[in-house]
């Protein structure tokens, strides 16, 4: 492990009780009002605690009581309170959304850490003790000093079969998971195949079903034995879950249709990866199109390294 | 050319600044005063105020200011305010029947005790466009009146001397809190009528509407409406009694609603309560005959589908910070999921394409 993980205790929270009147200046954001991280230190014991809980039963939905964050519901506000509950003054922060670290809302979380927490940021993935994503994984693979948390959007994998969470937390407590597997038959019966492209549903240690968050099932197999901590935090839904280090996750399927991670069957026209995930991009409007690893990350450092793809020649914008 | 979103932080930086200078509108016009909004907007401050849960008229109507007009962004900008400030503790609950009441009308009787007391209401007023507003005026004082010496007894209170409407059995000392605690389903009455008085005006108003036209009737009558301050106290241990820290105002809805009695219980009216910081008439009420509606299992009545009556579909959806984050999330980028899902119908095209041709 790099740098050791030791609870904040060293930055006392600021508990504006003790100064009666004094409100954020209305002129600006003071960051300084707020505590490290944002979230004061109780709300981070109770995500800690969650998270522990989370840890120790695998895949298992944990409700915690998910505070308004200062960004909408919908934007990452699960992998924010579960990042702020990780963070410690010595690490180092990398923010991704679909694979960049340059997207707006990247961007956007990335800064508001910089300012809340003052944490050293970086985009390479080596680099980095803490990585908050939405729906990726980064294509290096990741070590046993970092932790990866996943935005979430819907934590229930079976709330599209069954609207109702009084009910899907029944079925998970009775590992009822019957529905999903009908579900994925009828894939098969329609279309010949398991038409779930993202969000593919996995069984965590033999146990619980879970949803992987929107990553693309590409993603899925890097799940498994992942040397990482990977946490997930729904926010608006006030779950948070985990996957341990070294777990077992399986992607649902069937012994004559087996589960495939599937990506676009090009390689990168940048850095010429073939085993990246791609992201098209339409140029022009005649139907010309090019595929460029969706994790800049890896492109970039390829790219610096020498490798070349079938556009490398052009400039790039 | 390569034209995937790139210079976000140029982009943030550049949005924000277009985004204070719309706000700010033509620099020739004289800026409003978050003063101003807070005394001359007061109902979109109450309604802020409701929907934030935060009672502070000057920080809503700064929220109103900063938003643009944009109540549910206000709504927001207050609950992310909320959410990081220290719990000194809770107070007694407050007392409404000693409400100092501005407003206080009864449906169900045509006089009572404490009167019927108009106040200051858009009721009977004809809609007609003021243009005299349209220039500044000074606006002659209303006549006035000594207040009343009495309290103001509740209307349901005169019912339940008579048996005629259901006991209201004491509450927990300590409801739980739906921002501290996560919402467990089924969720009790205390728990339901906190997330309703939090929820969406709207929301609420047409769940409330949808009862009145069938799904889910319940035959409410506005036993009372009352609008008025309430003082606040909180017991201090040091001093060992309750000392009065302010005042907030309220408005409390009690809705009379007609009940058949059962095998064991006589006919007897029952009750749906709507409770709202500020002044939020539409909001009370309806939050009154959500309440009673959702009341269903209690009473021994029968679910009969309908939305209001589902608590789960109300508790879920009713707040509007929520709802409007989920369905605005649509908009960032998700195009690695769409990928994906543009290789699956790719892929399946063209095997329904081969089967088609080989049939052929």
């Amino acid at each position: 492990m790099s740098a050791p993980r030791t609870p904040s205790r060293a930055m006392p929270p600021q508990d504006r009780a003790a100064r009666p009147g004094n409100r954020p200046d209305r002129k600006g954001t003071a960051v300084s009002d707020y505590n490290f991280a944002y979230l004061d230190e109780q709300t981070k014991r109770m995500i800690r605690r969650a998270l522990l809980k989370a840890l120790a039963v695998p895949g298992y939905q944990v409700p915690f009581a998910s505070r308004e964050m200062p960004m909408p519901y919908g934007w990452g506000t699960g992998g924010v309170q579960v990042t702020a509950a990780c963070l410690t003054p010595g690490d180092r922060l990398k923010v991704i959304d679909q694979g960049a670290d340059d997207t707006t809302n990247a961007v956007s979380i990335r800064r508001f850490f910089q300012r809340t927490a003052g944490v050293a940021v970086t985009e390479r993935t080596a680099d980095a003790t803490v990585i908050q994503t939405r729906h990726r994984i980064p294509e290096q693979p990741l070590t046993e000093a970092q932790i990866l948390v996943y935005q979430v959007p819907i934590p229930e994998p079976l709330r599209f079969l069954e609207p109702r969470e009084t009910e899907t937390r029944k079925m998970h407590e009775l590992e009822e998971y019957g529905l999903m597997h009908v579900k994925l038959y009828e894939d098969i019966a329609r279309h010949g195949e398991i038409a779930t492209s993202y969000a593919y549903p996995v069984k965590v240690e033999g146990r619980y079903v879970m949803d992987p968050s929107p990553i693309p099932k590409f993603d899925n197999p890097k799940l498994a034995d992942n040397p990482a901590i990977q946490l997930f935090g729904a926010g608006r839904e006030s779950r948070i879950y985990a996957v341990p280090p070294y777990s077992q996750v399986v992607s649902l399927d069937f012994e004559d249709h087996p589960f495939v991670a599937s990506k676009a069957d090009h390689d990168c026209d940048l850095c010429g990866a073939s085993e990246s995930y791609l992201d098209e991009v339409i140029t022009d409007d005649r139907g010309s199109r090019m595929f460029v690893c969706s994790d800049t990350d890896f492109c970039n450092a390829r790219q610096a390294a020498g490798h070349r793809g079938r556009l490398s020649a052009q400039e790039v914008a | 050319m390569y034209v995937a979103v790139k210079g976000g932080e140029r982009a943030i930086d550049a949005a924000h600044a277009w985004l204070a200078e719309e706000r700010r509108g033509d620099p020739a016009i004289p800026e409003l005063t978050v003063a101003q909004i807070r005394e001359q907007m007061a109902l979109a401050v109450n309604r802020v105020m409701a929907e934030g849960s935060l009672y502070d008229p000057d920080l809503a109507a700064l929220a109103i200011k900063q938003a643009r007009g944009d109540l549910i962004e206000a709504v927001f900008l207050i609950r992310a305010y909320r959410t990081t400030l220290p719990r000194f503790g809770a107070s007694r609950p407050v007392d409404t029947a000693a409400m100092a009441v501005d407003r206080r009308v009864s449906a169900t009787f045509k006089d009572l005790p404490g009167g019927q007391v108009l106040g200051p209401t858009f009721d009977y007023t004809h809609r007609l466009l003021d243009f005299a507003l349209m220039a500044e005026s000074e606006v002659p004082p209303a006549p006035t009146a000594a207040a009343a010496a009495e309290p103001v007894p509740h209307v349901t209170g005169l019912l339940d001397r008579d048996g005629l409407i259901e006991a209201e059995p004491p509450g927990e000392d300590a409801p739980a809190d739906l921002t501290r605690t996560p919402l467990e389903l089924p969720a009790d009455r205390a728990l339901r009528l906190q997330a309703l008085t939090r929820g969406d005006e709207g929301f609420v108003l047409s769940l409330a509407y949808s009862t009145q036209r069938g799904y889910g009737r319940t035959h409410a009558f506005v036993g009372e409406l009352r609008i008025g301050r309430v003082a606040v106290e909180v017991e201090l241990p040091e001093l060992g009694f309750a000392v009065e820290i302010g005042e907030v105002e309220l408005t409390e809805c009690e809705t009379v609603n007609q009940f058949k009695g059962s095998k064991t219980e006589p006919p007897q009216f029952t009750r749906g309560y709507g409770l709202v910081m500020g002044q939020s008439e539409r909001k009370a009420i309806s939050m009154s005959l959500v309440d009673r509606a959702l009341r269903w299992q209690e009473l021994g009545e029968d679910f009969t589908g309908a939305p209001a009556q589902d608590q789960e579909f109300v508790l879920s959806h009713c707040d509007n910070v929520q709802a409007t984050g989920f369905l605005e999330h649509i908009k960032l980028p998700h195009y690695v999921d769409f990928q994906s899902e543009l290789e699956l119908v790719r892929r399946l095209r063209a095997e329904a394409t081969a089967l088609r041709e080989a049939a052929e």
